[in-house]
């Protein structure tokens, strides 16, 4: 995928002036958070199992050799095949060679991030093999030439009309406006897909240590057919999936249904174990893991470890303001979101990426609903401090700044300039107390009119209410005896 | 030039500034793979089993599953004839499964019976679940010689026969149980939990994606 993070301002502008963007953003933020605040109320064991998924992250990451080691074995010991691959590069072209080999000429895909991480589609097509998306969203962003804009949600920025219209061009069907004619459309034309593809690749949720299985979740069934019909079924995923055992497996399946559609248990979650045995009816003949790495081994010991946690439910960009307003393609590359914020630097680079780290509010609405209690706010801040130090911000920005730090460190004059701005911002609101416009602060008062402060600073209001707080409190909030 | 996997790994070490674990540190990690102890199982399913049935209903019906009970797997050819009728098939597709096989199936006299993987077109498809896992109303079926993979998800009707017996509360109930009833994993495992369904329009949930469009479990009590 094109990497356009550097064009975020422009790309989150156009995203705010974009109505159809804008109505389909409202069917996220009235549709997770919903669902996922449900599903936790009903699992009265819930921040446990948060605190668990963190702990066993926690010890993964730590013994993280030794997982994947034992992965490796297991995976080989039941006949498949394991790939490492530093970067994606190395990935497409283990990836290829395996398609290669197996003469194939189609490859259908259940979704996966990480094949987008690695641009394996453009690879792929470029090098004579037709991939097929299956995954209902991603085969209507492949037929639009588009990309996901949300990680379990791919489609979430397109509405009916949008579908309506590339199905009838694609596929030469009338137009329909029902949801489900649509779906029974695209169940219709993949099913010759799913049959007649050579190789089939998904993605992993989690690779379990234990048994050298790697587990796929989905609500479909697209990738169980992606993943069972062909000769050769490849699984790219990348090195921080593996989990230790069945159980820790089965620990993060319960939080990821919840956090991510608040669904109590997904539809599908189904195991590969090995390529099929010798007296299997059906089932693929071959099976190869590719494990991809791309910069994440080297997170491992600084301040973004704890990144590496991540189980990719997409519950923070669920609920992250910035998102919800602009939507995933803003962000300009695959991961959107918060946490989108805190990989994407790691994995392009902090150069084309500035944008995204700065494009919080801070709220801390992602670390609240997150799994694993990953700290993104934190991280944000600092890949800030990283942009900063490499002077990556821009003038205007870094005077505000410089300016901003030159009064702070000299209190008293701080505080009468504080006392001075709020008075003269006062005077400016007038009866109606509000600022309709304020030089250099156009980016607030042209959508909307600045409330002017009451005239007192902050500082002044504490000393006051320092002085009265030994008044005693009202005879009511006594305890009675 | 070292190889890929030399680079992650020592990457990897170089960052938890340590060489491959040794000693007491690899025997903590071998024994705690080889225990694989549980995490916290939510309370739902601690219920003593007739009550863990009667969860599993409930949860089947959440999860839009149709579920038909019989008191005893006798009944289940009628019943499955019955259904077949009512629907106006006349072609099933089914796993040979030592659970199916040893029933009396004499009883399906109009319908054709083909026993294989399932293939595109089938309409119908009929299995046997290892287990129910209460929690979440969650089918577990595995692959194997008579159990085909593509009979769970290719046909537009999924048949399933569970014997009460084995249902159990929690996931990890349903592991042990694998792990003492199997000597290696199945090449493929899967826990299902109602029909086929997507949200990916609009957020609008509809249901029969790529799987079956109606999952049907037929409880047996004996």
């Amino acid at each position: 995928m094109q990497i356009n993070s550097p064009d975020f301002k422009n790309s989150s502008k156009k995203a705010l002036d974009n109505p159809g963007l804008q109505k389909a953003l409202g069917n996220l933020r009235n549709g997770f958070p919903v669902k996922r605040a449900n599903a936790v109320q009903r699992m009265p064991e819930f921040e446990l199992l948060r605190n668990e998924g963190r702990d066993i992250k926690n010890h993964v990451i730590a013994n993280l050799d030794f997982y994947l080691e034992e992965f490796e074995t297991n995976v080989t010991k039941n006949g498949g095949n394991v790939h490492w691959a530093c970067d994606a590069e190395d990935a497409r072209k283990a990836i290829l060679d395996i398609c290669q080999k197996a003469n194939a000429k189609t490859v259908t895909k259940g979704k996966s991030m990480v094949s987008e991480e690695i641009n394996l589609n453009e690879y792929l097509e470029s090098n004579g093999v037709q991939p097929v998306e299956t995954d209902l969203g991603e085969y209507i962003l492949q037929l639009r030439e588009d990309h996901p804009s949300h990680i379990i949600a791919p489609a979430i920025h397109l509405n009916l009309d949008d579908v309506s219209s590339i199905f009838s061009e694609k596929h030469g069907t009338p137009h329909t406006s029902d949801p489900a004619a649509l779906m029974q459309e695209a169940r219709e034309v993949l099913r010759d897909k799913f049959v007649a593809a050579d190789v089939g690749i998904t993605g992993a949720n989690f690779c379990v240590a234990e048994t050298g299985s790697t587990i796929i979740v989905t609500n479909e069934g697209n990738g169980d057919l992606t993943q069972t019909l062909p000769r050769v079924h490849i699984v790219i995923t990348t090195i921080d999936k593996v989990v230790p055992t069945l159980e820790d497996m089965s620990l993060f399946l319960r939080l990821l249904a919840r956090s991510a559609t608040g669904q109590e248990f997904t539809v599908y979650n189904t195991l590969s174990t090995g390529p099929r045995r010798e007296n299997d009816a059906d089932g693929p003949e071959e099976y190869h893991v590719v494990l991809l790495d791309n910069g994440r081994s080297e997170m491992i010991g600084t301040q973004f470890q704890d990144m590496l946690r991540c189980i990719r439910c997409s519950a923070c960009m669920n609920h992250c303001p910035v998102y919800g307003a602009v939507g995933g393609h803003a962000y300009g590359w695959v991961y959107p979101g918060p946490m989108g914020s805190v990989l994407t630097p790691k994995l392009i680079g902090i150069e084309k990426s500035g944008h995204l780290p700065n494009a919080s509010t801070f709220c801390g609405k992602c670390e609240s609903v997150c799994p694993v209690h990953i700290p993104l706010p934190k991280m944000m801040r600092h890949w800030r401090e990283k942009e900063f130090e490499k002077h990556l911000s821009p003038k205007g920005f870094r005077f505000g700044i410089g300016t901003w730090a030159y009064f702070a460190k000299r209190p008293a004059l701080y505080r009468w300039l504080a006392r001075a701005s709020a008075f003269s911002l006062k005077l400016m609101g007038g009866k109606s107390r509000r600022i309709r416009s304020l030089p250099l602060k156009n980016g607030w008062t042209a959508w909307r009119d600045l409330p002017a402060p009451e005239g007192g600073t902050f500082m002044d209001q504490w000393k006051k209410n320092q002085s009265t707080e030994t008044s005693p409190s009202h005879p009511d909030n006594k305890c009675r005896s | 030039m070292s190889s890929s996997r030399e680079q992650i790994f020592a990457n990897i070490r170089r960052g938890l500034k340590r060489d491959a674990l040794q000693g007491d540190a690899l025997k903590a990690v071998q024994g705690r793979l080889k225990e694989h102890p549980s995490n916290t199982i939510p309370a739902r399913s601690k219920l003593p089993h007739n009550e863990q049935i009667q969860l599993f209903i409930e949860m089947v019906a959440e999860a839009s599953a149709e579920l038909i009970k019989l008191d005893n797997s006798s009944e289940f050819p009628f019943a499955v004839n019955k259904f077949l009728g009512e629907n106006k098939l006349t072609h099933l597709v089914s796993a040979n499964s030592a659970e199916l096989s040893q029933l009396d199936w004499s009883v399906l006299r109009d319908i054709t019976i083909e026993r294989r993987p399932a293939q595109a077109g089938d309409l119908v498809s009929l299995t046997s679940s290892f287990a129910g896992i209460a929690e979440t109303g969650t089918l577990m079926l595995l692959s194997g010689a008579d159990s085909p993979t593509t009979l769970n998800f290719l046909p537009d009707i999924h048949l399933v026969m569970l014997r009460q017996s084995n249902i159990v509360g929690a996931y990890e109930e349903a592991w042990d149980k694998l792990r003492s009833q199997r000597a290696e994993m199945p090449r493929t495992v899967n826990m299902i939990t109602g029909p086929s369904r997507s949200a990916d329009i609009e957020q609008k949930l509809q249901m029969g994606a790529h799987g079956p469009k109606r999952l049907v479990i037929f409880l047996v009590a004996e």
